[in-house]
């Protein structure tokens, strides 16, 4: 233990963390004890998870701001789910099935995280901010207008409705315009969640902790001493944004395999969605990988467990992230949780002489 | 730091991380024992639990208020007369914003709950998620207002509602058959499943009406404030009555603007266009001879209607719009069928429910909504759509003032 170097420890709390609370779900789940809410929220939590911690990769070790997150979750949602709607058929082991759609949803969510990375890059700041923040929105509205289907004579597309596309008799409607994609084959589970969201951590962590992660740490803290040691600035931005694209397009599939039903309408992938996990993120503690962990699974589940408030509800948990801000963020608040681990360092530090 | 106070802190981090799931493991078997005999007013065995979902918060807060609020009301009224087989009902709402992963969050707590059987969603897209887990449980589900095809693709789902097709159809049909107009515009939402839904069956039926179609012009639900462009093509077409399968919002605006252009053709809309007499700020005089066919008006002169609408208001201070009549009608529907299957609230969730599924059958049903109801084994209800239009009138008040009402008149 004691030749494991900080990071190292770090990276190994977390895995800890994350697999010890998978057993903790799966013993009480066997004794019976998780009620049906909880087992609903058990793969989203893994959903957002993901979404916090690579969205961490870029607002917290890349130091930009993006505020289309949702976009490429939405582009691996749509990516993953049209494959197995395809396959359906041809590939009916499901695991299979699913590893592939994820990939899949990942890889297609990378390319574009790649291609809108190429002229977004070269904007810094709130500029930045603002490019992505359209490009969420582009991305939801051109999903929306997509008719796709599939028959004997191959694949039909149209932007007007499902009707111009002219599918014979045996076509299948895959994406109906604004009402998305139904009937998606229900693969998700918490497992193959959990083994993503190590995944996840495992290349969020390995990045940070190496040669390339520092390069990239170095950038967000002084782009031009950065620069003029010879660091390659647009590869290494292009590189976690790509990286952090294809974590939420994993993330994406294993949410439109979660519901049967999947529509960019309504506000499941627009700004609204990039912003609640833009607040994980700053909530965790920004570039703090364990904090986005813990904010994704406590911010996710609060709303849902205030719901015996009922029209207080979201009024109360405005109020919980405010203070929960405050908390973290505030100058008073941090001399005071200082004073207090001070104390509790203290108390264990007398209790281990007193042993000895 | 020494190494103790490393693992403390990791230890307190996964111990904070496991609260929620311990807290709720706490509730879930607290319901569970509530569920199996331990609360006395709430046990199994008493009291049937239907448990409703629908937007209560968001953009289609409307829709999910006058659901509950009109379902709450038909649960008074049963437990008022008896209950069914003389067994009290327990109805609980839970709110899931018009999002399909909420509502499946909120199927799934009504669930901890102890529900049986499931008034909703209220909205299409959400119950076209919980369908498949009502499925997977074998739940009894009766929709008000989910109106997509695949919102009951199963056979323990029923609805209340015209499905979207057959509105269309309906619509296209009566124009034809009327002789309404020759040259028709359509002015729909592609982003709204309802309203898109409705358009597709519409144009596809209108191939074979003796109307043409000459404008089809679409809108989002992120440009819903300026309908000119729209309009103007329907103008420059030639088009006698503009055909508006939306809702009543959107349709106030357009008929403002139509009057700025003075495009005066005939309106024709569907259910959603219900509720259009009370937009706020709104010159009646515009919605004077709008053609809808609607299962439900507030202003029907049957006594069951006008006793409805009178409790409605009484109780929450609004005119029921068809939402709230779709409600109504779906708790005593289930009240219906649970007499005609009788079923006992002991009975399991899935006895009950292969039971439901027969009898949903066999019922015939006078509702608010529509005479002689049936259901087919699909789900599907089938009932004749009421086509009225609208008229407006000057009432002089009794200071001498004079308003204009809006009301329904059968055609």
């Amino acid at each position: 233990m004691k030749k494991l170097s900080k990071s190292t420890k770090n990276s190994l709390i977390n895995y800890g963390m994350v697999i010890a609370l998978y057993a903790i779900v799966m013993i009480i789940q066997l004794c019976g004890g998780l009620s049906n809410s909880m087992k609903g929220f058990l793969v989203p939590v893994c959903i957002y998870v993901i979404m916090a911690v690579s969205l961490n990769l870029v607002v917290g070790i890349l130091g930009e701001l993006s505020l289309g997150h949702a976009g490429f979750m939405c582009i691996g949602a749509y990516t993953g789910a049209i494959f197995s709607k395809l396959t359906e058929d041809t590939i009916t082991v499901a695991p299979i099935r699913f590893t592939i759609a994820i990939i899949i949803g990942a890889a297609f969510a990378a390319l574009f995280g790649a291609l809108i990375g190429i002229p977004v890059l070269r904007l810094k700041g709130d500029y930045l901010a603002i490019v992505t923040l359209a490009f969420g929105e582009i991305i939801k509205n051109l999903v929306n207008v997509i008719n796709f289907g599939v028959d004997s004579n191959g694949l039909h597309f149209s932007l007007k409705s499902a009707m111009d596309m002219g599918l014979a008799e045996d076509g299948k409607i895959i994406i109906k315009g604004a009402q998305g994609i139904s009937g998606t084959p229900q693969d998700s589970n918490f497992t193959v969640g959990i083994v993503l969201v190590l995944i996840t951590l495992f290349i969020v962590q390995n990045l940070v902790n190496s040669r390339d992660g520092r390069a990239i740490m170095a950038i967000r803290d002084n782009r031009i001493a950065a620069e003029s040691v010879g660091i390659n600035i647009t590869k290494y931005k292009l590189m976690v944004f790509t990286i952090s694209a294809a974590l939420a397009g994993a993330a994406g599939v294993l949410y439109s395999h979660n519901f049967s039903t999947l529509t960019s309408a309504g506000d499941k992938f627009n700004y609204n969605a990039s912003i609640m996990i833009l607040v994980y993120v700053v909530l965790g503690g920004i570039g703090n990988i364990r904090g986005s962990v813990i904010a994704a699974v406590i911010l996710y589940i609060l709303p849902e467990k205030l719901r015996f408030l009922s029209d207080y509800r979201m009024l109360v948990y405005a109020i919980v992230l405010i203070v929960v801000m405050l908390f973290n963020w505030s100058p008073k608040a941090k001399e005071f949780k200082e004073t207090v681990s001070y104390k509790i360092k203290a108390m264990f530090a007398k209790k281990e002489e007193t042993q000895a | 730091m020494n190494k103790f106070a490393k693992k403390l802190m990791a230890l307190g981090l996964s111990a904070m991380m496991t609260v929620p799931f311990l807290t709720a493991c706490g509730g879930g078997s607290e319901s569970g024992s509530a569920s199996n005999g331990g609360d006395s007013a709430s046990a199994s065995g008493t009291v049937f639990k239907i448990g409703g979902i629908g937007p209560v918060t968001g953009g289609a807060a409307v829709y999910g208020l006058a659901v509950k609020n009109a379902a709450e009301m038909a649960v008074k009224e049963i437990n008022a007369a008896g209950g069914i087989n003389g067994v009290q009902v327990e109805f609980k709402f839970e709110d899931d914003v018009h999002d399909a992963e909420k509502s499946v969050n909120a199927y799934n707590t009504l669930k901890d709950w102890g529900m049986q059987m499931l008034m909703g969603t209220v909205t299409s897209t959400p119950c076209q998620a919980v369908v498949e887990e009502t499925h997977k449980d074998n739940m009894f589900q009766l929709t008000p207002s989910g109106s997509a095809v695949e919102s009951i693709k199963y056979d323990n789902a029923f609805r209340v509602c015209f499905s979207d097709p057959n509105q269309g159809l309906g619509s296209a049909k009566y124009i034809g058959e009327n002789g309404l107009a020759s040259k028709v515009a359509v002015i729909y939402n592609s982003s709204d499943v309802y309203s898109s839904g409705i358009y597709e069956k519409f144009s596809a039926e209108a191939a074979n009406q003796p109307f043409e179609i000459v404008a089809a012009e679409a809108f989002t639900d992120d440009s819903k404030t300026d309908f000119t462009v729209q309009l103007q093509k329907a103008k420059d077409a030639g088009a006698e009555l503009v055909f508006l399968p939306i809702y009543y919002q959107e349709a106030s605006l357009i008929l403002q603007q139509a009057a700025t252009m003075e495009f005066a053709p005939k309106f024709f809309g569907c259910d959603g266009l219900d509720g259009i007499l009370n937009v706020e700020n709104f010159d009646l005089n515009l919605t004077k001879d709008v053609m809808l066919l609607t299962p439900f008006a507030a202003d029907a002169q049957d006594e069951k209607t006008q006793k409805f609408v009178s409790d409605y208001k009484a109780a929450y201070g609004d005119v029921p719009n068809q939402f709230a009549a779709d409600a109504y009608d779906a708790i005593y529907i289930i009240k219906a069928a649970a007499e005609k299957a009788g079923i006992t609230p002991d009975m399991s969730t899935s006895d009950m429910a292969d039971a439901m599924k027969k009898a949903m059958t066999e019922i015939t049903y006078d509702g608010l909504t529509g005479a002689g109801m049936v259901w087919s084994a699909d789900g599907e209800p089938t009932k004749a759509p009421k086509a009225v239009v609208i008229a407006v009138e000057e009432v002089t008040n009794d200071d001498g003032t004079k308003t204009l009402t809006g009301s329904y008149k059968a055609m």
